[in-house]
């Protein structure tokens, strides 16, 4: 598989503040990454530095094999960048927008108008070629600036928090369109919210602190999120010491009045078990659920425990 | 050619706004006011000119004032114009779109040179109007003309230049028009220190953007004149892409 977007030991400082440290990852043909952290662990100024509006202190970043710093021409061609605020000119029309846009990178006059065609059915702007851009939502405008990250059909598209601000129906529309881009291009798509990257990307990354402190598969990801515990109410009061008998299972918290957490090692369904038990006992079985971790979760501990370290 | 594409917006933005079409509409009205007081004072000293020979002409007396006049309007208002087209772009994170499409620095700067110089080569295009009107009725020196129109198109460009940079340097689109207006006044007025006295510096003298301008309006085309706008002009386009260039090296 061709390698897209190499960053070999990349590190930015402001001043004494290091916020992007020694940070090192590719991007293949195809994949969707998506870049998590909380506010200000260095996901923007990776992104910047990423599309070259941004000088790296150390390290260097490969666009399609070219290095952003020294071909920086040949390697913006290939990359269609949305920054967290969509660089717009709101006293321009949709059309005159995009094709400013379209000419500063390079298309051609012919291509232009099939090329602006595409990318605004892609992002459903089809019938808002004529509005001024002053006069959309802020839904509109994000996909403007979506439209005008595709328009020169990239192979690399790094979009930045492209969901900030949008109501639930447009958060839908834009993963649906990342998840299509995704197919033809590669995506590096930067959050903080968590449930964005279950859906849209194929490879996931935590940034903390500037440091990379996960880079997983999402189906790993998925696995890391398989159960540890499960969920017990019953009609009648249970006896802890009877269910503590089970092997496998770790501790018993009671949340509320016969409504139990049972903790158990990973990797063994205890719920056959502890169902026939509590029938035999006729302790009245309402409710018995393997509880999943979400991924604030993990993202929470692994945040929290490299917090630690320091 | 990168460069026309942004000059080409640029200038279209400048004429969705009304500042440019206030700022056509004001410089003109006032130029046509002074242009009609020097008409005036013309025709009241013409009867005494005509004995004297070689007695100065309109262009002395009608079309060099009024491009003196012009030189200070500019001073007023090209700061206006230069001053958002780069601090406004850090502003509204739109200098991004530019940053990572595939152009050069230079390109960015010269486009929006360009655009604001194209606007004030309208201004020149009106100003040059007037005289012109004069040969309906009469004669003009035509050498003195050009030289004051040559005047004028190096000044306009050499205020946008600086006009850039400051827009460039600047936070905020007014502090780069309050900062550009206080660099080209005192530039232009750098060598009035000691001028009274007779001992002026030559330095100083070197420096004033009006001594430069006054001799070429007075019809000396000078090759050292025309070196100083060049040099002057070439100096702040460089500064300016230096400028964004340290932009992406910020700490």
């Amino acid at each position: 598989m061709s390698r897209l977007i190499e960053v070999n030991n990349l590190s930015r400082w402001f001043g004494e503040h290091c916020a992007v440290d020694n940070l090192s990852f590719s991007l293949n043909k195809g994949e969707v990454l998506g870049f998590l952290g909380p506010n200000g662990a260095g996901k923007s100024t990776t992104m910047k530095m990423i599309c070259g509006n941004l000088a790296p202190s150390l390290g260097e970043v490969k666009i399609g094999g070219y290095d952003i710093i020294e071909q920086p021409k040949l390697a913006k061609a290939e990359l269609g960048f949305l920054a967290e605020t969509p660089p717009l000119y709101p006293d321009l029309t949709v059309d005159e927008f995009l094709i400013y846009c379209a000419k500063l990178h390079g298309l051609r006059k012919a291509s232009i108008n099939k090329a602006l065609n595409h990318s605004k059915e892609k992002c459903g702007l089809a019938d808002m070629g004529k509005r001024l851009i002053n006069n959309l939502s802020k839904g509109y405008q994000q996909r403007i600036g979506i439209a005008q990250a595709i328009l020169h059909n990239p192979s690399v598209i790094i979009l930045d928090e492209p969901t900030v601000g949008l109501d639930p129906i447009q958060i839908l529309e834009i993963r649906q369109l990342i998840a299509e881009l995704g197919q033809q291009h590669s995506v590096i798509l930067s959050t903080h919210i968590l449930p964005e990257v279950q859906q849209s990307c194929s490879r996931v990354q935590i940034i903390h602190h500037g440091k990379l402190v996960l880079n997983e598969s999402t189906e790993g990801l998925s696995r890391r999120m398989s159960s540890s515990s499960l969920l017990l109410r019953t009609a009648q009061p249970a006896d802890l010491a009877m269910l503590n008998n089970i092997s496998h299972i770790h501790s018993i918290d009671e949340l509320a009045s016969n409504h139990y957490r049972v903790h158990h090692d990973q990797g063994i369904n205890l719920a056959e078990t502890l169902a026939k038990l509590v029938v035999n006992n006729a302790w009245g079985l309402l409710e018995l659920s393997p509880e999943k971790h979400d991924m604030e979760h993990i993202f929470l501990s692994i945040t929290q425990s490299t917090n630690n370290h320091e | 050619m990168n460069s026309f594409i942004i000059a080409g917006r640029e200038f279209r933005t400048l004429f969705l706004s009304p500042l440019a079409w206030t700022l056509l509409g004001v410089s003109q009205l006032i130029l046509a006011y002074m242009f009609l007081t020097q008409i005036d004072y013309y025709l009241s000293i013409q009867p005494k000119l005509i004995g004297i020979a070689g007695a100065p002409g309109v262009a002395d007396l009608v079309v060099a004032p009024l491009f003196g006049n012009a030189a200070v309007i500019l001073l007023l208002i090209t700061p206006l114009l230069t001053m958002r087209v780069i601090s406004d772009e850090r502003r509204n994170k739109t200098i991004s779109l530019l940053f990572s499409a595939p152009i050069n620095m230079s390109d960015i700067v010269i486009g929006k040179f360009l655009a604001i110089y194209a606007f004030l080569l309208l201004i020149l295009g009106l100003i040059v109007l007037m005289p012109l009107s004069l040969l309906t009725v009469g004669e003009l020196d035509n050498g003195k003309f050009l030289a004051c129109i040559l005047a004028l198109a190096l000044l306009m460009a050499a205020f946008s230049a600086l006009g850039l940079y400051m827009s460039a340097i600047s936070p905020q689109p007014t502090v780069a028009a309050v900062a550009s207006f206080g660099a080209l006044l005192l530039l232009w007025i750098i060598d009035w220190a000691g001028s009274n006295s007779g001992n002026s510096s030559e330095l100083f003298a070197y420096i004033s953007l009006m001594r430069h301008y006054e001799n070429l309006l007075r019809g000396l085309v000078n090759s050292s004149d025309l070196l100083y706008f060049i040099l002057f002009i070439a100096s702040f386009l460089i500064l300016s892409i230096r400028r964004l260039d340290n932009d992406r090296l910020q700490k």
